[in-house]
Parts: C-alpha cells; structure tokens; sequence
C-alpha cells in the first residue's frame, strides 16, 4: 500500500478513484506515566512516553485507513492528512485520512 | 503558617523550573542546531509538487513527532504576561522547539528511507492539557510529508 500526501504518485498513474478513507484512534496512557508527565509539568522536556503513544497511535490510525482502503480494492491512499484532538484528560485522538486510489504504472 | 508554606512551594517550583528548564533548552537547542547541520542534504518543502529533477522518484510518507512540555516557571511568566498583553516569549521558544524536533525527526526518517527530498511537508499541533484549568500542559507536533526516494536502476 503506497501511501503519500501529495495528490499524485510520482511515475505512476491513477487510474481509480475510491472515495475517502479513515482511521482514528483514541489511546490513553496509565495513570503512573501521567503522573510523571505531571512532574514533567514542573521541569520541563520532552514526554518520551507520550511521544511513544502518539506514535503508536498514528501507526494504528494509518493502519486502520490502508486496511479500509484494501477492502476498497485500492493499491494506493493519496493526499493523506492527520488531525489530532485532546477529547479528555491524557487521552488523545489521532484520525488519519485519504483519498484511495487504483494506480498503475 | 499555611500562607508562608504555600509561598515556600511555590518559589521551590518556580526556582526548579527555572534552573532545569533553562538547562533543558539550552541542552536541546544545542542537539537541534547539531542535527539540522548534519541533515541539511535532505530538502525539505512544502510545494505540493515534486520539483522537475525530482520527479521519476519513488514516494513514501513520513513522519516525526514529539511531545514537549513547559515547566513551571515558563507558566508562571506567560501567566504574568497575559494580565498586561505582548509577546509570549516564554511559548514561543517552546513551540519553535517542538516544530524543529518534529521535523528533524520526519527527516531521520527520510535519512534512514534514503529519500533525497521531503516534499509537502505539513504540521499538526496540538495541545495536551495537565490538570484541569491549568493552563497549557504539553504540546504535541507532528510534522509530515512525502519522502523522495530515488530508484536504483536495476
């Protein structure tokens, strides 16, 4: 699955296209890592274990969006965008979308 | 008693958050000037199109993300700054440290995929808040694009 977030592929054709395809997630972290956050609130610096998360859950929403685009019977998601929101305390939503493409050389 | 205990910990924040906060960006601008330096063969872009020398390349999609948080004393003068107006220096710096981590890690990314060019670069920030009402906990950047890569003829 070729997935970009430019409206073409570069040497490849579109022969299809597919409609819109998604995927989110909402993940949150345990309370044990929060609290470090929270001390973290004091000193400043990088969240590791909530990079961790986000990342983890921008792979999952990713994931989730080729998934639905192979059952379109899409080859390629094109012109692919993140929008994340904080919906609660240490939880956060991460939704990931495209366009599935049939494409060819 | 109570009032002048409450005094107390509220400076020993403000003093902590100033001595590893300071220390912290000092520390982290110094690795984001050292890798921009190392990573500057990797273009990145935010044209929508591939430039024309670029264009039998093959693409993918990265990303780079990261998590920054404030430290007390940072909220403490933004809070202070907001009762007269101006410039929040104290979340620029922050903000500006999120973006160019993010997109020093999209372009790792790239580095590892080969790629010679970032192109459509795109940001996303968003907010993790701490406790509730207390004004900005964390932020989160994630910087994406398409990579470049160029084929090897076979």
């Amino acid at each position: 699955m070729l997935i970009s977030n430019i409206e073409i592929i570069p040497n490849k054709k579109i022969v299809q296209h597919l409609g819109l395809v998604q995927g989110s997630t909402v993940r949150a972290k345990h309370a044990g890592k929060d609290i470090m956050a929270g001390f973290k609130n004091i000193f400043g610096g990088e969240l590791s274990s909530y990079t961790e998360l986000l990342q983890e859950s921008r792979e999952e929403a990713i994931s989730r969006m080729s998934q639905q685009a192979a059952a379109l019977g899409a080859n390629a998601v094109i012109n692919v965008r993140f929008s994340t929101s904080a919906i609660a305390a240490g939880a956060s939503e991460i939704l990931a979308y495209g366009t599935a493409v049939v494409i060819e050389d | 008693m109570d009032v002048l205990f409450q005094l107390g910990v509220f400076i020993t924040l403000l003093f902590l958050g100033y001595v590893f906060g300071r220390r912290a960006e000092a520390r982290h601008y110094k690795t984001i000037r050292m890798r921009e330096r190392a990573f500057r063969k990797i273009v990145v872009l935010n044209e929508r199109f591939p430039p024309p020398h670029l264009c039998q390349h093959q693409s993918t999609m990265v990303c780079g993300n990261v998590v920054v948080s404030v430290d007390y004393f940072k909220v403490v003068v933004a809070g202070l700054r907001s009762l007269v107006g101006g410039r929040m220096t104290s979340y620029e710096s922050l903000l500006d440290r999120g973006r160019r981590e993010a997109i020093l890690r999209m372009q790792n990314e790239a580095k590892n995929l080969g790629a010679e060019a970032v192109i459509n670069l795109k940001f996303e920030t968003s907010q993790i808040s701490g406790q509730a009402g207390q004004g900005l906990g964390s932020i989160e950047v994630l910087a994406y694009g398409t990579a470049l890569i160029p084929v090897i003829p076979e």
